[in-house]
C-alpha cells in the first residue's frame, strides 16, 4: 500500500462527475424498500426483488464497475499513469493502493444504501449481511475490473458483458455459470448471514468464500503482472 | 557514468516497424534527438524509459536492462510528450508527490529544490489546470528531476513553449548537462533547436539511425547536399549564362517568368548569387529555396 497513491486516487476519483452516476441508484433501492414496507406483499415476495435483483445485482456491480474500472483505467487513457509506472515502485503496490480506493468507496457507495434500506425493512441481522457481502463482493468486483482496466481498452463495455450477460442472463440457463458470478456470491453472504425470507440464495456458503477469493486473487495477481509489462502507446501505433 | 545504451534494438507493432535496428550509446553532455514527425523518437525514448519492450536487442540504462525493472527509475527521470498532468493538483502537490513516490529522505526538501530549479515556486499552489503550457512543461521536468536522476529524457519539451520559455528550458538543460555532468537526451523535429542546444546529435529517419555524432559534421552534410532554388530576375537569360559559369552551379534551366537552379553547395551558392548578379547588372526579385522541408533533408541523410 502507498499513501500517496491512495491520496490522489481519492481525490481523483471523488473530484470527477462520474462519481454522480452513484448517486440515483441507492436513492431508487431506499424508495422501492419503502414502498415494499408500506405495501400489504409478504416480504418473500418484494425482498428478494429489491435487495437481490435491484441492491446486489444492479446497485454493487455497476458501482464497482464505476469505480473499479475508472481508479487505475482513467490514468491510463489520459496518460497520467506514465508519472506512477516512472516510479521505482513494486507494481503490486500500485495495483494494491488503487484496489483499496476501490474496494473502500464501492463498499461505503454500495453497502451502506442496502443497509439503510434492510434497516427500513426491519431486519438488523440482514443489514450486517448485505454491508459483509457488499464488502465481499465490492472486492471481487473491484479486482476484476481492475484487471480488466489494464488489459482491455474498453473496461467498461467488458465489464458490462460480463454483469448482463454472465450474471444475468447465463447464470439463469446454465446452472453451473453461477459458480462464477460475483453476485450470487456476495447474496449466498448475505442471505446466510441475514437469515430472512427478504433474501433467497442457491450456491453454498464455502463455494462462494472459496470462488471470491479466487476472483480478488486472480484479478489483483493478473492486474499486477501485466502492469509489469505495460506497454505505453506511442506514435507509433 | 550513467549512459544509455542501445545495442541492435528494433521495435514492431504487427508489420509496422517503427524503430529498425538501432545500435547507440548516449554519455554524459546534451544529446539531441533529431528526426521528422513519426520517425519512431518517441519509440526510441519510450524503450531508453522502460515503458515499451524491444522487439529485439537490449536497452541498458546504467548497465541495467529498462523493461521491467522498476528501480531503474532511480537513476532515470522522464517528460513525456502528452502533457498529461492532474490539473487537480497544484505543481507543489504534484511535485511532492512524485517525492514520495520515489520514496525520498526528505520528500519536501526535494520538491522545493526541484521547484526552484524550474523557477515555478511563485505559482506552485495554484492548480495545475491554471497553467500555461510552458509552466505545465516546466512542472513536469521539476517532477523528473525531483529525485535527482543522472539521466534525464525528454519527449519534443519545446513543442508550443514561447521564445521565450524556450530560451529558459534552453538555458536550464545547458546547466544540468554541462555544470551537473547529468545524461540528457532530447528529441525535436526541429533542427534549428536542436543546433542552438547540442553538440551531439542522433538523427532518426523511419525508423532507422540516420546520423550520429557531432552537430557540425551532420548540418555539413545538410549543406553540402544538392539544393534546388526557383529565382526570379529582371533578366533571367543573362542570370542564367552568369550563374553556369559558377562551380557551385549544377544546372540551370529556365522557365516562363522563373530559373530552376540546381546547386551543390548551398552556402557558397548564396553567396556567389548576389555578387554575380550585381556585377552583371541583373536586378533579383525573388531567390526561393525549393527543397527546404526537414523531410527532405532526412531523406537525403538517409540516402547518403
Amino acid at each position: 500500500m502507498n499513501l500517496t497513491i491512495i491520496g490522489i486516487t481519492v481525490r481523483a476519483l471523488l473530484g470527477r462527475r462520474r462519481v454522480l452516476m452513484l448517486l440515483p441508484m441507492p436513492l431508487v433501492l431506499v424508495g422501492l424498500t419503502l414502498i415494499g414496507v408500506s405495501s400489504p406483499v409478504d416480504d418473500a415476495d418484494w425482498g428478494p426483488t429489491v435487495f437481490g435483483n435491484l441492491g446486489l445485482s444492479v446497485i454493487l456491480p455497476l458501482t464497482a464497475l464505476i469505480v473499479g474500472s475508472s481508479v487505475l483505467g482513467l490514468e491510463i487513457d489520459d496518460g497520467t499513469i506514465t508519472h506512477l509506472l516512472t516510479k521505482p515502485l513494486p507494481r503490486s503496490e500500485i495495483v494494491l493502493s488503487k484496489l483499496a480506493v476501490a474496494w473502500v468507496v464501492t463498499t461505503v457507495a454500495a453497502g451502506v444504501p442496502l443497509a439503510v434500506a434492510a434497516l427500513i425493512a426491519g431486519s438488523g441481522s440482514l443489514a450486517v449481511g448485505l454491508v459483509l457481502a457488499a464488502a465481499l463482493g465490492a472486492l471481487a468486483y473491484c479486482a476484476l475490473f481492475l484487471a480488466l482496466s489494464v488489459l482491455t481498452k474498453r473496461p467498461v463495455a467488458v465489464g458490462l458483458v460480463y454483469i448482463m450477460l454472465w450474471e444475468n442472463v447465463l447464470v439463469s440457463f446454465v446452472d453451473g455459470a453461477r459458480v462464477f458470478s460475483v453476485r450470487e456470491h456476495a447474496t449466498t453472504l448475505a442471505d446466510k448471514i441475514g437469515n430472512t425470507p427478504l433474501l433467497d440464495s442457491n450456491v453454498s456458503l464455502t463455494t462462494s468464500l472459496v470462488m471470491s477469493a479466487v476472483f480478488i486473487v486472480v484479478g489483483t495477481v493478473g492486474a499486477t503482472q501485466r502492469l509489469r509489462s505495460f506497454a505505453l502507446t506511442g506514435e507509433a501505433n | 557514468m550513467t549512459a544509455v545504451e542501445l545495442s541492435a534494438v528494433s521495435r514492431w507493432y504487427g508489420n509496422v516497424v517503427a524503430v529498425n535496428d538501432v545500435t547507440l550509446t548516449i554519455g554524459p553532455g546534451l544529446t539531441g534527438l533529431l528526426g521528422p514527425n513519426g520517425a519512431g523518437k518517441t519509440t526510441v525514448l519510450h524503450l531508453m524509459a522502460g515503458l515499451l519492450s524491444p522487439s529485439q536487442g537490449s536497452v541498458l540504462v546504467g548497465g541495467d536492462p529498462a523493461w521491467r525493472n522498476p528501480a531503474m527509475y532511480k537513476t532515470l527521470g522522464l517528460v513525456t510528450e502528452r502533457e498529461s498532468v492532474p490539473g487537480f493538483l497544484t505543481a507543489w502537490e504534484f511535485v511532492l508527490a512524485s517525492a514520495k513516490l520515489h520514496k525520498l529522505a526528505s520528500p519536501a526538501e526535494a520538491a522545493r529544490r526541484a521547484l526552484a530549479i524550474v523557477e515555478m515556486e511563485d505559482a506552485q499552489d495554484r492548480r495545475i489546470s491554471t497553467y500555461s503550457k510552458g509552466m505545465r512543461q516546466r512542472t513536469r521536468v521539476a517532477a523528473a528531476l525531483v529525485h535527482d536522476p543522472r539521466v534525464l529524457l525528454l519527449d519534443e519539451p519545446f513543442n508550443g513553449m514561447d521564445p521565450r520559455q524556450r530560451l529558459h528550458m534552453m538555458t536550464l538543460l545547458h546547466r544540468m548537462a554541462e555544470e551537473e555532468g547529468r545524461t540528457i537526451l532530447f528529441s525535436s523535429h526541429i533542427l534549428e533547436e536542436v543546433e542552438q542546444l547540442s553538440g551531439t546529435v542522433q538523427v532518426i529517419v523511419s525508423g532507422r539511425l540516420a546520423a550520429s555524432g557531432d552537430y557540425r559534421h551532420i548540418r555539413r552534410l545538410m549543406t553540402t547536399r544538392p539544393h534546388e532554388f526557383t529565382i526570379s530576375s529582371s533578366d533571367d537569360r543573362l542570370l542564367a549564362t552568369v550563374l553556369m559559369g559558377q562551380e557551385s552551379v549544377t544546372g540551370v534551366r529556365v522557365e516562363a517568368g522563373a530559373l530552376q537552379v540546381h546547386a551543390n553547395d548551398y552556402g557558397t551558392f548564396t553567396r556567389a548569387l548576389a555578387k554575380q548578379a550585381k556585377a552583371s547588372g541583373v536586378r533579383l526579385t525573388s531567390v526561393l529555396p525549393a527543397d527546404e522541408s526537414l523531410e527532405k533533408v532526412f531523406s537525403y541523410l538517409v540516402a547518403t
